[in-house]
C-alpha cells in the first residue's frame, strides 16, 4: 500500500496544480492570451536542458529556473517581434514556439548523450511523469498552487477590469502594464511548475480548456473562477489516478494498458483527455449554453408557434359567428392552412389538456379562455400587419407571411404601444366591435382564406 | 479666478511616430457641455486619450483644475466607445457599473455597502434598474451605452470624457443622454463628448472644441460654431499636415 499512499500525495499537489491553472488560465483567456501559455510552455524545454547540463542533475528547482528563464525570454521575443516588425501576434506566437521547441528537442538528445540523461529521465519533460516525483517536489507544487491562489484573490478586482477594460482601467490610474506583467508572470509559474506533470507539450490545455468548459455554465466571472478551479483540479485528480499504480492495484489488471503495454501512461494526455471530457459534456449539457438546452428551447418555441397559428386560425373561422363558439370540423382546420394532420393531431390534444379547446366528434370548439388567448395573438398579428402596411410600405397581400416571422417574439410592451399608435391616428375601431373580449380587435388588412 | 477644468498646452500626439494632432493648446472653463467635433481622423478620439493619459505625449502638458493629471484622476470619468470592449466578457450590469468605483476603493479592497449603493443610483439615473442583472450580452446596444455611462457616474467625477456616447444607439437613448449631460452640467461638472452629428451640435452643447489634427476654434458654440470655421474644419484636408505625417512614417524603415 505504499505506492497509493504516495500516489495520494502527489495527487494532492497535482490537484491545486490543476485547480490554480484553471484560475489563472480563464484571466488569460479572458484577456485574449490563452495561447501564451503553450508559448511559455514550449519556449521553457531549452531552460530545462540548459540548467541540466549546468547542474549536472535533475534537480526541481534548478530546472524550474531554467524553464522559467526561456519561457520569460521566448515572450521577450513575441513582444520585440509584434512591436518592431510586421509579425502579427499569432504569428509571433507560432515562430517563438516552434523555435524554441526545436532547440530545445536537439538539447534534450544532447544531454541524455552526455550525462546519462536518460537515467535522469529528461524526456519525461515531453509528456510528464509522476512516478519518480519525490515529497520534495509535491512540497513545491502546494507552496506555489497557494501561493498563486492567494495573490489572484487579492488582485481579483484588479484584474477583472483590467480584463474587461484596459482602457477605461487605465484612465482611473491603475498601472495596467504593471499588473499585466502580474498576470502573466502568476501564468508562467504555474505553467512552468506544471511542467513535470502535464509536461511542456500538453501543459497549456491545463490553463484553457477548464475555463473554456466552465463558460458553459455561468455568466458571471466568480463563478467562471471556481468552476474552472474545479474543472481543473478534477482533471488533474483523475489523470494522475489512472497514469498511478492505483488502478493496477486495486484491479489487479491495468486499464488503460489495452493488453499490449505493460507500463502506465504518462499523466500529461490522461489529464488533457479528462478536461476535455468534461468540455465536451458542458458543451452538451450545460443549461442555457449547451447543445441540449438550445434544442429543447428551439423545439419548445416551433410548438408554441404551431400552437398559435392553430388558435389563431381557429380563431379567424369563428370569428363570423361570434360570440356565438361554433364547432368546427378538424378537417376544415386541417385544410384551411394545409397542415400536416398529425401534427394537428398533436397540437390540438394539447391544446385541449391546456383548456383551450373542447374536442368532440372530430369537432373542435375554442373554450372561452381559449377564445380569450386565441383573439390576443389574433390582435398582435394583426396590430403588427397593419405595422407593417403603414409604415414599412409591405404590400397587404404579401403581410401575412412577414408578420409570421416576427410576431411569436414580441413583447407585451410594445405590442401596447402599437396598439396604441395605431388608435391615436384612427387606425383601429375605438369601440369594441363585438362585446366579447378582446375590445378593439382590428380588421385583417387582407383577405382571409376562406 | 479658479483654475479650468481643462487646460491643454502645447500637446503634439504620434502614433508610431506619425503625428496625429499637432500643437493643441485649449482651455475649457467648468461647468460646460463640450462638443469635440470634426472630420473622420480628425484626432477627436486621441485628443481625449491624451487628456486621460492615454497616450504617450511627444510634447506639452495637461492640466485638470490647475493640477497634473496624475494628481487629479479621481476627478475624472471616462466612456469609452461602445465597441473597445468584448460584450461576451462574463459579467453583469452592476458588476460593469461597480468598476466605476475601483478607482476610488484603491489597491485589494473589495467593493462594499457604500460602491453597491453608488452603481444602484448610476443604473437608476440612466433608467437601467431592471436590468442590474442582465448578462453584458443579452443588453440592446442602447443599454449597453447606458451601462458604460452608469459606470462613469458611478466614479464621481467632476469632468466626464465621453468617446461617441451617441453612436448607434436608439432615439430613447440618446435623449437620455442628453439629459443626463444637462443634469450633470447643472451640478457644476464639465463633461467632453466626441460627436458626429452637426445637426444637433447647437442644440445638445455650450461649447465647442472644432479639431482637424490641429485645433481649428475652441469656445462657445454661438460664436465658435460659425460656418467659416466649420468649412475650415471640414473643407478639405489639410493636406500639407497629411503629407509630412506621411512622410515621417515612410522615412520609418519598420514600419
Amino acid at each position: 500500500m505504499l505506492a497509493t499512499s504516495i500516489t495520494f500525495k502527489v495527487m494532492m499537489g497535482t490537484t491545486l496544480l490543476g485547480a490554480t491553472a484553471g484560475v489563472v488560465g480563464s484571466y488569460a483567456v479572458l484577456r485574449r492570451r490563452a495561447l501564451v501559455s503553450d508559448m511559455l510552455a514550449h519556449a521553457a524545454l531549452p531552460g530545462i536542458c540548459l540548467a541540466f547540463l549546468i547542474v549536472g542533475a535533475r534537480d526541481i528547482f534548478a530546472l524550474s529556473i531554467g524553464a522559467l528563464a526561456t519561457g520569460l525570454v521566448g515572450l521577450l521575443l513575441v513582444t520585440v517581434l509584434c512591436r518592431w516588425t510586421r509579425t502579427k501576434e499569432d504569428a509571433a506566437i507560432g515562430i517563438v514556439l516552434s523555435t524554441f521547441f526545436g532547440a530545445g528537442v536537439v538539447l534534450l538528445s544532447f544531454a541524455q548523450r552526455h550525462h546519462q540523461g536518460n537515467q535522469a529521465g529528461l524526456d519525461t519533460y515531453l509528456f510528464g511523469e509522476i512516478a519518480a516525483m519525490q515529497s520534495r517536489e509535491v512540497r513545491l507544487l502546494l507552496a506555489v498552487g497557494t501561493l498563486v491562489l492567494l495573490a489572484v484573490l487579492a488582485l481579483h478586482k484588479e484584474f477583472k477590469v483590467l480584463a474587461f477594460d484596459p482602457e477605461f482601467a487605465a484612465s482611473q490610474g491603475w498601472p495596467i502594464f504593471l499588473l499585466d506583467f502580474g498576470m502573466m508572470a502568476l501564468l508562467a509559474v504555474v505553467t512552468v511548475v506544471g511542467l513535470p506533470i502535464c509536461g511542456v507539450i500538453l501543459m497549456a490545455a491545463l490553463t484553457i480548456l477548464p475555463s473554456a468548459a466552465a463558460r458553459f455554465w455561468t455568466n458571471r466571472l466568480g463563478s467562471l473562477l471556481l468552476l474552472a478551479g474545479l474543472f481543473g483540479g478534477v482533471s488533474a485528480a483523475v489523470g494522475t489516478l489512472l497514469a498511478s499504480p492505483v488502478p493496477q492495484q486495486l484491479l489487479g489488471f491495468n486499464p488503460l494498458a489495452f493488453g499490449w503495454h505493460p507500463s502506465h501512461l504518462p499523466p500529461g494526455p490522461l489529464i488533457v483527455l479528462t478536461t476535455a471530457s468534461l468540455l465536451v459534456v458542458s458543451l452538451f449539457i450545460a443549461p442555457q449554453h449547451g447543445i441540449a438546452a438550445r434544442l429543447v428551447g428551439e423545439f419548445r418555441l416551433r410548438a408554441r408557434i404551431f400552437r398559435e397559428h392553430l388558435l389563431r386560425s381557429l380563431y379567424e373561422m369563428s370569428e363570423a359567428e361570434l360570440p356565438a363558439l361554433p364547432a368546427i370540423a378538424e378537417s376544415a382546420l386541417v385544410d384551411y392552412r394545409s397542415w400536416n394532420r398529425l401534427l394537428v393531431d398533436w397540437q390540438i390534444r394539447r391544446a385541449e389538456r391546456r383548456g383551450l379547446v373542447e374536442l368532440k366528434d372530430g369537432t373542435i370548439r375554442l373554450t372561452p379562455d381559449g377564445l380569450t388567448t386565441a383573439a390576443d395573438l389574433t390582435r398582435t398579428h394583426r396590430l403588427w400587419e397593419l405595422f407593417l402596411v403603414e409604415y414599412a410600405n409591405i404590400a397587404e397581400d404579401h403581410v401575412d407571411r412577414d408578420a409570421d416571422d416576427v410576431e411569436h417574439l414580441l413583447p407585451q410592451p410594445l405590442i401596447d404601444d402599437l396598439q396604441r399608435r395605431l388608435a391615436e391616428e384612427g387606425r383601429l375601431p375605438l369601440q369594441p366591435r363585438v362585446d366579447i373580449p378582446p375590445p378593439s380587435m382590428p380588421e385583417s388588412p387582407h383577405e382571409l382564406e376562406p | 479666478m479658479p483654475p479650468p477644468a481643462l487646460e491643454i498646452h502645447d500637446v503634439t500626439v504620434a502614433y508610431h511616430r506619425k503625428p496625429v494632432l499637432w500643437d493643441i493648446d485649449l482651455v475649457v472653463p467648468e461647468g460646460k457641455l463640450v462638443g469635440i467635433v470634426g472630420p473622420n481622423g480628425a484626432g477627436k478620439t486621441t485628443l481625449i486619450k491624451a487628456a486621460l493619459g492615454l497616450v504617450p505625449l511627444a510634447s506639452g502638458k495637461v492640466e485638470i483644475y490647475g493640477k497634473s493629471l496624475k494628481q487629479q484622476r479621481s476627478l475624472i470619468g471616462y466612456v469609452p466607445q461602445r465597441e473597445s470592449v468584448d460584450w461576451d466578457f462574463p459579467v453583469t450590469a452592476l458588476d460593469v457599473v461597480l468598476m466605476g468605483t475601483y478607482g476610488q476603493l484603491g489597491w485589494f479592497r473589495r467593493p462594499g455597502k457604500i460602491q453597491r449603493e453608488a452603481a444602484r443610483v448610476g443604473l437608476e439615473q440612466v433608467g437601467m434598474s431592471q436590468y442590474a442583472h442582465r448578462q453584458i450580452r443579452q443588453l440592446s446596444g442602447g443599454q449597453q451605452q447606458r451601462v458604460f455611462l452608469a459606470r462613469a457616474l458611478a466614479q464621481d467625477a467632476r469632468i466626464y470624457f465621453m468617446d461617441e456616447p451617441f453612436a448607434g444607439v436608439d432615439a430613447a437613448t440618446e435623449s437620455a443622454i442628453v439629459t443626463l449631460m444637462q443634469s450633470l452640467r447643472s451640478t457644476g461638472k464639465t463633461v467632453f463628448v466626441v460627436h458626429h452629428d452637426l445637426q444637433t451640435v447647437a442644440e445638445y452643447f455650450d461649447y465647442v472644441i472644432l479639431l482637424n489634427m490641429r485645433l481649428i476654434a475652441c469656445g462657445p458654440t454661438k460664436v465658435t460654431f460659425s460656418t467659416k470655421n466649420l468649412q475650415a474644419t471640414y473643407g478639405g484636408r489639410l493636406t500639407i499636415l497629411d503629407e509630412a505625417a506621411e512622410a515621417i512614417r515612410q522615412r520609418d524603415p519598420l514600419r
